[in-house]
């Protein structure tokens, strides 16, 4: 069976003023039927622009665009703006952040959901109507009836949430892409939310590309998670894998940067050194080494490709170190120990 | 622990709601902060957590006299600060400062760091001597880990991490007692808001600053606090130190937040029962009577609708204002069972 969504080598590079900004550089990966991806990363580190490009949302005139992008064969990257339409809304659906940008303020929010139904399927007012309620009330607003005629302002910031999210899924989509869709919530609105998009995504049976910058949500929701850096995926695995046997520097950065319910209290916070590279001006050689605490002077030279790991091929990792160094690594790290003495005792050691 | 630097008591802070366009008429009021009471140790670090609205940053705001309370008492080193005329609240500001959450909005894109930082020296009158006050500002740059040559250079040349640095380093400037940070993170990317906590905790640990975190990541609070207050509606509905609230947390509020943490850890994740509170929070404008938590609590019973519980110690030696607080197995199930604990 192909793959419900395949991305080859999607490169969206923009001309700016300053230079030309490489917002994606090179980024594969697939979904398949039913399978939740999760893309993890930073401001800046592409997630949301590839998955835009996937959409046809970023089709500026200042774009370069390159690559492929398949959905179910079709690709998306050439398609007309009609076709692409035609897709959006009915087969692929989106939620964002922030649901007042995608809620109409003038409008009630029945009538939105009515409208999205009748765009793209044939239905009379009326059964769009029941239709518009019925989602409502799946996805947990109370009274759905009464609710049907107010305005997103009368709704609190987790209904609003709710309700693009019933808006995304009234044409059952295939693929639904949720970029950040709890961000801006509290907890236990965000726990709703989170339980919300797993149980439709099982009675569905749709396939969904979670982006976020919260590893704790993606350990929630996923299957598989893809680790993005400037531009580029530098790890893909299993989401067990990603937690429990992380192969990338940066991925263990990560990991280790956040203060985390499930440790103890005084385990010291270990931040990556730097910030994210210029997307102008990437560092030659591996994008990470100027903040990767294992950087050897080849680093510096040649470009990592994503690849897979020795004895598993679905966990691929674009770091130049060697595997049995990589993983030595992480044993130390995991034990507590400091990047700093890991280094020595390791890679300085004389095994990378 | 020692003495207490901050004791508030009965705080209360309304917002009236008025409505009319010539006569002004008062129709209710928002109840931001509902009568609160709590001590801040010096040396130690408070954590307030809750959710939107629950009043945690009108609390700081009331600690600082950027607010005055409508009624209760805040003192500041023993000294009743509550109603001070604001010709008065000037001294004070040398003794507590803020940290801010956006490091975008709270630097004035006009000034250069050197100003920004030095500003407090200038309204304060001292270091006078120019070169002192250069020197001292580049003292401060260096200790939050700024480029002290970057005195001359604006906001916008920084990063989000830098800039919440300068904002660290004009906080710190005229050494005050106590700092409270308002989300000084959130809006960070994670792998800068570690170096920033780190900071924090660095000075912290070497001034013996006091410092109130408020936070809406129960995580955060956790790392940095060694006690933690969660608040709902205005009140403070447990106060525990920090092993205790995040172990053992007896306010069924609590473990509800606990349980809706997302855990980096799958299986963690899995072997959690979520008790997620149904619906939205309740608007402050009108709080359900007796205990605020009553509408959403799965173990709510006719004396929560009646009897509104105060403050008191439980069995796990946390303060926690309920009638029917969490068994040690309903506690355990919220969070989960970790290989690693």
């Amino acid at each position: 069976m192909s793959p419900l969504l395949e991305v080859d080598d999607l490169r969206v590079h923009f001309e700016t003023e300053d230079g030309l900004v490489k917002a994606v550089d090179g980024v594969t990966f697939s979904v398949d039927n039913g399978k939740v991806l999760g893309i993890v990363g930073e401001s800046g580190s592409g997630k949301s622009v590839s998955m835009l490009t996937v959409m046809g949302l970023s089709r500026a005139k200042n774009a370069r665009i390159s690559g492929a992008a398949r959905f179910d064969g079709q690709d998306l990257i050439s398609a007309s703006r009609e076709d692409l339409r035609d897709l959006r809304g009915n087969d692929i659906a989106m939620i964002f952040q922030d649901p007042l940008s995608s809620l109409h303020p003038f409008y009630k929010v029945g009538r939105q959901l009515v409208e999205a139904i009748q765009a793209h399927k044939y239905s009379s007012k009326a059964e769009a109507k029941e239709r518009a309620i019925e989602f409502l009330g799946m996805v947990g607003i109370p009274d759905p009836r009464r609710r049907f005629d107010n305005y997103p302002h009368e709704f609190s910031g987790g209904m609003r949430q709710r309700a693009m999210i019933a808006m995304a899924l009234i044409n059952e989509p295939r693929l639904l892409i949720a970029d950040e869709p709890t961000t801006a919530l509290d907890v236990t609105v965000q726990a709703q939310i989170l339980d919300l998009i797993a149980r439709l995504q099982n009675e569905l049976n749709m396939a969904v590309v979670m982006i976020t910058h919260d590893l704790g949500v993606v350990a929630e929701v996923t299957d598989h998670i893809a680790v993005m850096y400037a531009g580029r995926i530098v790890e893909h695995a299993d989401k067990r894998d990603i937690f429990r046997a992380p192969e990338h520097p940066y991925t263990w950065g990560l990991l280790q940067s956040i203060p985390r319910l499930d440790r103890a209290r005084d385990e010291p916070l270990v931040p990556i050194p730097g910030r994210p590279p210029s997307l102008i001006t990437l560092p030659t050689g591996c994008n990470f080494h100027p903040r990767c605490p294992y950087v050897r002077p080849r680093h510096r030279e040649v470009d990592p490709r994503l690849e897979p790991v020795p004895d598993d091929p679905g966990h691929r990792v674009a770091c130049l170190l060697a595997s049995d160094t990589r993983r030595r690594l992480w044993q130390e790290l995991a034990a507590g120990k400091q990047p700093e003495e890991a280094r020595e005792e390791i890679v300085e050691g004389g095994l990378a | 622990m020692s003495e207490p630097l901050v004791e508030v008591r009965d705080l209360v802070k309304h917002f009236p709601i008025t409505s009319g366009i010539l006569i002004q008429r008062q129709v209710g009021a928002v109840h931001a902060v509902d009568g609160v009471s709590f001590d801040v140790m010096r040396g130690e670090t408070l954590g307030i957590v809750g959710e939107t609205g629950c009043g945690k940053s009108t609390t700081a705001r009331l600690i600082t006299r950027l607010l005055e309370p409508t009624s209760g008492t805040v003192h500041f080193d023993g000294k009743d600060i509550s109603h001070l005329k604001p010709g008065q609240v000037k001294p004070l500001r040398k003794e507590m400062q803020m940290i801010f959450q956006d490091p975008y909005s709270s630097l004035n894109p006009r000034k250069t760091v050197g100003s920004i930082i030095g500003e407090p020296f200038r309204i304060h009158g001292l270091k006078e001597g120019k070169g002192e006050r250069k020197r001292s500002v580049q003292e401060l740059m260096e200790q939050v880990g700024l480029n002290p040559e970057h005195f001359n250079r604006y906001p916008h040349e920084f990063s989000g991490g830098q800039r919440q640095r300068i904002g660290v380093a004009r906080a710190l400037a005229l050494r005050p007692k106590l700092i409270i940070a308002d989300e000084p993170v959130s809006a960070l990317d994670v792998s800068i808001q570690a170096q920033i906590l780190n900071l924090l905790r660095d000075l912290q640990r070497e001034l013996g600053i006091t410092l109130v975190l408020i936070a809406h990541d129960l995580s955060v609070v956790r790392h940095m606090s060694d006690r933690v207050a969660v608040m709902y509606l205005g009140k403070i509905v447990e106060l525990a130190d920090s092993e205790t609230l995040y172990t053992q947390p007896r306010h069924p509020y609590t473990g509800a937040l606990l349980s809706a943490v997302p855990v980096p850890d799958p299986e963690l994740a899995a072997s959690r029962r979520r008790q997620i509170p149904g619906g939205d929070v309740p608007s402050p404008t009108n709080p359900p009577p007796a205990c605020r938590f009553h509408p959403r609590c799965p173990k709510v019973q006719d004396l929560c609708r009646t009897e509104e519980p105060l403050l008191s110690p439980k069995d796990s030696g946390a303060l926690v204002a309920c009638h029917f607080p969490l068994t040690e197995s309903e506690a355990a199930e919220r969070l989960g069972t970790a290989e690693h604990a």
